[in-house]
């Protein structure tokens, strides 16, 4: 190993080590470097999962996240995306027994940043939509927008999530049952829509590459009740959907 | 485009004013890994920045310190911001922030070896390859006292710009720091400090660590530029000619405007050769 290289490979250990007698550690000075590496840590999960820190109140987020630091550090500079594992994370810890959602309401900040840093997708416009014909839907096949997001969870994590975001405590008394949502950024603001799971199905059948008629029969099948014209048409208002590449036009 | 005279650090709460903003000679300063996405309002705020200002992208990750060449996949991702804003100047840091995968959000020091010169100039050189332009390296702050440097910091960057044809990045406020952190002369640094090779030059405010007892100074961004800083930018300028000068502003943030303000005092230097 080079000198460089060495002195580098100490200087980590040192980083994470309060005992360690590599010479530069035992300086005052360190813990500057110690303090600044775990606090830009910290500091981009806070950002990154702003529901969760707003629920749980900034001591016990900063605790647990300085816990994910040491667990799972920073990989990409880029730490707008630093903490994929932190809803897995909060899934495991035992001290979320009681708030058994937080890690759902993580993996809903995470697909919104996700959303918000996609990139730039043009919806398919509404009269492409409202000139399809019986002939079209059995032909057109759709893409996700590059935004699209899906999210499942067994709790009320949308609720929850929405009202964490916007600062405030769920009104009313919470349903206690499964809620998704779609997170889509089709202008430039990125916004989570409430949706049932039969519409979950449609756009991930849309997605394999299914016509928008395959997909509708497909959802049928498994949910006979769905209003398929209402979610397509929930789906166009939303601007989940770009036309598919190579696709001639309805 | 005008002479670029003083710039600010961009901070996207100040938006609407950054594109308003009509002074002349000013420009802007991000760190283009805040802005390395595939698309959505972040690139676009970037876009508009760029259509009314020259912008500086000022990186802090690309490790040029470390043992190993720079992350292929990150310097793509900085030579598609490049082509995408076509800034004024690019620049990094000597320093060292990544280690087998790991990402390290700090500027870590290394031992000046002549091993570490020549590491550096090859890392410089595949940055300036990758990007098809001249960067600017800037000297960091320090904490720690480094034992085994073979080259003073002055000469280590200059002969990292004669090897590689990089500019340099002189920051007048880690000089100040470092060398109360490290107890040596910050006027003899400057007076060492290759001025020919400067491209642009960092002004920021500095904290006292409470922890030490006021024996450590931090290179915070969180405060005015302090007077002894002023007055060794001062003394560069005179003895170097004007540079375009950096406002550095991270936390703590005033107003646009009392940025603004802070930075017509370099903006005056450079242009008059006197502090306002």
């Amino acid at each position: 190993m080079s000198g460089l290289a060495d002195y580098q490979r100490r200087f980590l250990h040192a980083l994470g080590d309060a005992e360690s007698h590599f010479l530069p550690a035992r300086q005052a000075g360190f813990d500057v470097y110690r303090n600044t590496t775990l606090r830009a840590g910290i500091d981009a999960l806070e950002a990154n999962f702003p529901s969760v820190a707003c629920l749980v109140g900034r001591d016990w987020f900063r605790a647990a996240a300085a816990a994910y630091v040491e667990m799972s550090p920073p990989e990409d500079p880029r730490l707008m995306f630093y903490g994929d594992l932190f809803p897995a994370f909060l899934d495991a810890a035992e001290q979320t027994a009681d708030v058994p959602y937080l890690g759902d309401v993580a993996r809903l900040d995470r697909l919104w940043t996700e959303s918000q840093n996609a990139a730039d997708d043009i919806p398919m416009p509404s009269a492409m939509w409202a000139e399809l014909t019986e002939d079209g839907l059995s032909s057109v096949t759709v893409r996700p927008h590059a935004s699209l997001r899906l999210f499942r969870s067994p709790h009320p994590a949308v609720t929850i999530w929405r009202a964490s975001r916007e600062g405030r405590a769920v009104e009313g008394e919470l349903a206690w049952q499964p809620e998704h949502a779609v997170v889509i950024r089709a202008h430039m603001q990125v916004t989570v829509h409430d949706v049932g799971a039969p519409c979950l199905m449609f756009i991930e059948a849309c997605a394999s590459g299914s016509t928008l008629a395959e997909a509708a029969a497909h959802t049928h099948r498994f949910h006979p009740d769905a209003a398929i014209d209402r979610i397509l048409a929930g789906c166009q208002l939303a601007g989940l959907f770009v036309l598919a590449h190579g696709e001639t036009n309805p | 485009m005008s002479t670029l005279t003083a710039g600010l650090g961009f901070k996207p709460q100040h938006i609407d004013e950054a594109l308003a903003c009509a002074e002349p000679g000013v420009w802007l300063e991000v760190h283009p890994e805040n802005y390395m996405v595939d698309g959505g309002p972040r690139l676009a705020m970037l876009d508009a920045l760029a259509q009314h200002h020259p912008l500086s992208l000022h990186g802090v990750s690309l490790s040029l310190g470390s043992p190993v060449a720079p992350d292929t996949r990150h310097l793509a991702r900085l030579r598609r911001l490049v082509d995408r804003v076509q800034p004024a100047m690019v620049s990094e840091h000597l320093a060292w922030s990544s280690w087998e995968g790991r990402y390290l959000p700090d500027l870590l020091p290394f031992p000046r070896s002549t091993e570490a010169l020549l590491r550096v100039v090859e890392n410089v050189q595949r940055t300036q390859d990758a990007l098809g332009r001249r960067i600017a390296v800037e000297n960091p702050s320090h904490y720690v006292v480094v034992e085994g440097h073979e080259w003073s910091e002055t000469d280590f960057l200059a002969e990292l710009a004669r090897r590689s044809g990089c500019g340099l990045l002189l920051d007048i406020n880690n000089v100040h720091v470092s060398a109360h952190n490290l107890g040596y002369d910050s006027r003899e640094y400057l007076d060492a400090f290759a001025l020919h090779e400067v491209m642009e030059i960092h002004l920021a405010g500095y904290a006292v660590d409470e922890s030490t007892s006021g024996s450590l100074l931090i290179d915070s961004h969180d405060a005015p530029v302090d007077d002894a800083v002023w007055s060794l930018y001062a003394a560069v300028i005179e003895r170097g000619g004007p540079r375009p000068t950096l406002i550095e502003r991270d936390g703590d943030v005033p107003s646009f405007a009392t940025l603004l303000d802070e930075r017509s005092r370099a903006h005056h230097l450079l242009r008059h050769g006197e502090v306002a």
